[in-house]
């Protein structure tokens, strides 16, 4: 049954006093399970908020929020904005190509100027690790990390959760096994830690050129052969191969790649019967995944995390933007 | 009339080179030390000579610092030979041994000389030059070492850059024995350290930065060892800076090699920790590396595996360093903190001041041949008045260096300069009530 547009809409939705205090959100890691779970509440309820026919919301109204993309990407950005704008806010998207910065202006100048139009919440990705860190100290506004270098990702990971969450109910006894390139991926480095948080346990698998040498530090069991790793598996998360961060040769062919660490339903078979398959896109297919598992919608969830995306950033922007009601128009 | 004499009274005589240790005076005449002992002026200070008064100071050799970057030629903004000297003054360096990575690069006789004037004209404290190991920087082709020595150069080196090729620093050794020249060598494997922005390890991969391991400079000292074993060249290491390296030094020089190495005071005070959520201050090569391997380092300076102690003093400019780690220039300034960490090796670590203060005076001295770095009639007057225990905050802002990209802002030191005496007449005077 279709919500008609008279149906009363439900009160806005509403973090709990004190449920996220952060100004920024720019990594999991130091994030608390609480908080998590307070966000991923929150998205729940913009999850039945997008399906209505009226999706839009004024709780951020007035509010401006400024995509900063310093890196090419449709998707993510495209999350952002339409997320800001369900929540009512004016959004602006600003691609900045790798040129501009070669003119000579630097990112905090990009930044500073753009903080100088007095947005509320600045979404950043940037090529480098800790970029999104740098420009939180110097601007006035929230800063939303959406991708930096090698780093996180951190609405990535809790979209992944809130994906996780509503399939298998739970995380406790959950098991995940993120596979291929953990060592540049900062969706791994964002899940790993926010699947920890969440009391799910984490396995990686790869080869030994893209795990890193200190993989278990981070609360992980690390696999090398596939089929092993992938043994009673709740969750196949798989990680996109950017081939473009191979700063040397880390893997001798796609193909030997795929032979061995693609996903297929054979490999697939391994996991739990009802294991669900998840890819943060854009995916390789025949690389990592094979187009079979990749279009089974009875295994792949790859495109309920696209929805579960919009969903998670209006909760993420309303958590941020409580904090700003607090005080940061002075 | 004897001109320039200067009698400094009531200090405690501290000289590394001779283990001196004992309260006294001294005579300066002129730019040399004409006398000193415990019993020096018992029958009290002739006429007409200058006298201070130490009070219980420390008189000790100034610095002597065998590491520093200028932009003097070609990036003046970042800091010129005079800007450097001033900061060198006020942190009890009496000499600076300036590095080759200069725009034009110091790889001819007519840029060395034109250092040497600069440094007459311009500077505070002596500067001395180190050419370059090979023309450009480039690793190719070897410089003219006999001239540029006969010049000036007090060693030759490719500064921050490491001469890779075998072949080539072969054949530079072999040809640098002939004239008796050291040869400096950045020992950091390229091929391994390339894009790397920190030491690999745990928090690299947290911080999602490319990890530059230690293996990368412990394999080349290893490599360059057997060259010196081949030709007997006198090879020193800029910069150790991880337990494993030092294994190596210690191993060759138990053979008896003239192989010698030194350490940055930041890799003695900081480690990798402290680079935090991405400072780009602590961004130095090679990079901060564990606890574990500050305190080997530390050992190695006590136990005479480590030669030498510099400050790496490396100025970089805001817009080279207000950027995401991994693009943000390494390098870090250290001539007004470098005195401090030395006498933390004192003050920490329990180590005699003639200890803690020889890496940075007779030293260096004895390794790159020069006549001061000591308390003794005939040296040099370049000399300093030393507080050591006298604590203080690190404030950025207040160093005298032209950029301000300081490792240490906002950090307790202890022991700072109060005078500095350079040829015998005072280049710096701590204000008495400075903070």
């Amino acid at each position: 049954m279709t919500p008609t547009q008279t149906q009363p809409l439900p009160p806005p939705p509403q973090l709990a006093p004190g449920a996220f205090t952060h100004r920024h959100l720019l990594a999991i890691e130091g994030l608390t399970r609480g908080e998590i779970t307070a966000l991923l509440d929150l998205a729940d309820t913009y999850v039945a908020q997008s399906r209505l026919v009226d999706k839009k919301s004024s709780l951020l109204r007035g509010r401006t929020l400024v995509n900063l993309f310093f890196e090419p990407s449709t998707r993510t950005q495209s999350s952002f904005e339409l997320a800001g704008k369900r929540l009512g806010a004016d959004t602006m998207n600003m691609s900045v190509s790798t040129s501009a910065t070669s003119k000579g202006e630097t990112l905090l100048d990009t930044a500073m100027t753009l903080n100088a139009m007095r947005p509320d919440i600045l979404v950043v990705r940037h090529q480098s690790s800790g970029a999104p860190a740098l420009l939180a100290q110097k601007v006035t506004c929230s800063v939303v990390n959406a991708g930096d270098g090698s780093h996180e990702h951190p609405t990535q990971a809790l979209l992944d959760a809130l994906t996780i969450r509503r399939r298998l109910g739970k995380f406790e006894g959950v098991t995940v096994a993120i596979c291929g390139d953990v060592a540049h991926s900062r969706v791994a480095r964002s899940n790993i830690y926010c699947l920890n948080a969440l009391g799910a346990q984490v396995r990686v698998i790869g080869p030994r050129t893209l795990i890193p040498a200190y993989a278990e530090r981070l609360g992980v069991t690390v696999y090398h052969d596939m089929r092993e790793g992938l043994k009673d598996v709740d969750v196949v998360m798989m990680l996109r191969l950017q081939r473009e961060r191979m700063a040397g040769a880390l893997l001798p062919s796609p193909r030997e790649y795929f032979y061995y660490y693609g996903l297929d339903f054979e490999k697939l078979s391994r996991a739990k019967p009802n294991a669900i398959v998840m890819h943060p896109g854009p995916m390789n297919r025949g690389v990592e995944i094979d187009s079979q598992v990749a279009d089974d919608k009875a295994v792949s969830v790859i495109h309920e995390q696209v929805e579960m995306g919009v969903a998670t950033r209006m909760a993420v922007l309303t958590a941020l933007a409580q904090h700003l009601s607090n005080g940061a128009d002075a | 009339m004897n001109a320039h004499r200067t009698a400094y009274i009531n200090a405690r005589l501290i000289d590394p080179a001779s283990g001196l240790d004992a309260p006294g005076a001294l005579l300066t005449e002129g730019r040399t030390i004409a006398d000193l002992g415990p019993r020096l002026f018992n029958e009290g200070v002739p006429e007409g000579t200058l006298t201070i008064d130490c009070k219980g100071a420390l008189l000790a050799p100034g610095l002597i610092d065998a590491r520093v970057f200028t932009g003097e030629p070609g990036a003046e903004h970042k800091e010129t030979i005079r800007s450097a000297s001033k900061a060198a003054a006020a942190g009890g360096v009496t000499t600076m041994i300036v590095m080759p990575n200069t725009n034009p690069v110091i790889d001819e006789v007519a840029l060395v000389d034109y250092i040497e004037r600069r440094a007459r004209d311009t500077a505070l404290v002596h500067v001395h030059p180190m050419a370059a190991l090979t023309r450009g920087l480039k690793g190719t082709e070897m410089t003219e070492m006999g001239l540029l020595k006969d010049a000036g150069a007090v060693a030759f080196t490719d500064g921050d850059r490491a001469l890779a090729n075998a072949r080539v620093l072969r054949r530079a050794l072999s040809y640098a024995r002939t004239f008796d020249v050291l040869v400096v060598q950045h020992a950091e494997e390229p091929a391994l350290s390339e894009g790397g922005a920190m030491n690999e390890g745990e928090l690299a991969m947290r911080l999602g930065l490319t990890g530059i391991p230690k293996l990368a400079e412990t394999m080349m000292v290893e490599r360059d060892i057997r060259l010196v074993e081949l030709t007997g060249a006198r090879l020193h290491f800029s910069q150790v800076s991880c337990a494993e390296t030092l294994e190596v030094i210690a191993s060759a020089k138990g053979r008896g090699l003239p192989v010698t190495c030194g350490v940055a005071a930041h890799h003695l005070a900081l480690n990798e920790n402290d680079v935090g959520a991405y400072r780009t201050f602590l961004k130095v090569s090679p990079p901060l590396r564990g606890e574990d391997d500050r305190l080997a380092l530390i050992d190695g300076v006590l136990n005479g595996t480590i030669d030498i102690m510099v400050s790496s003093h490396d100025p970089q400019a805001p817009e080279n360093k207000r950027l995401p780690f991994g693009e943000a220039a390494f390098g870090a300034i250290g001539l007004e903190t470098l005195l401090a960490v030395a006498l933390s090796l004192h003050n920490v670590h329990d180590a005699s001041l003639i200890d803690a203060l020889k890496p940075v005076t007779s030293a260096p001295a004895d390794l790159l041949k020069l006549p001061s770095g000591r308390l003794a009639k005939g040296a040099p007057a370049d000399l300093i008045l030393i507080d050591p225990g006298y604590p203080y905050v690190v404030h950025g802002d207040q160093l005298r260096s032209r950029t301000k990209n300081t490792p240490f802002d906002g950090l307790r030191l202890q022991g700072v300069c109060l005078r500095t005496v350079v040829n015998g007449v005072t280049a710096y005077e701590r204000a008495p009530d400075a903070a």
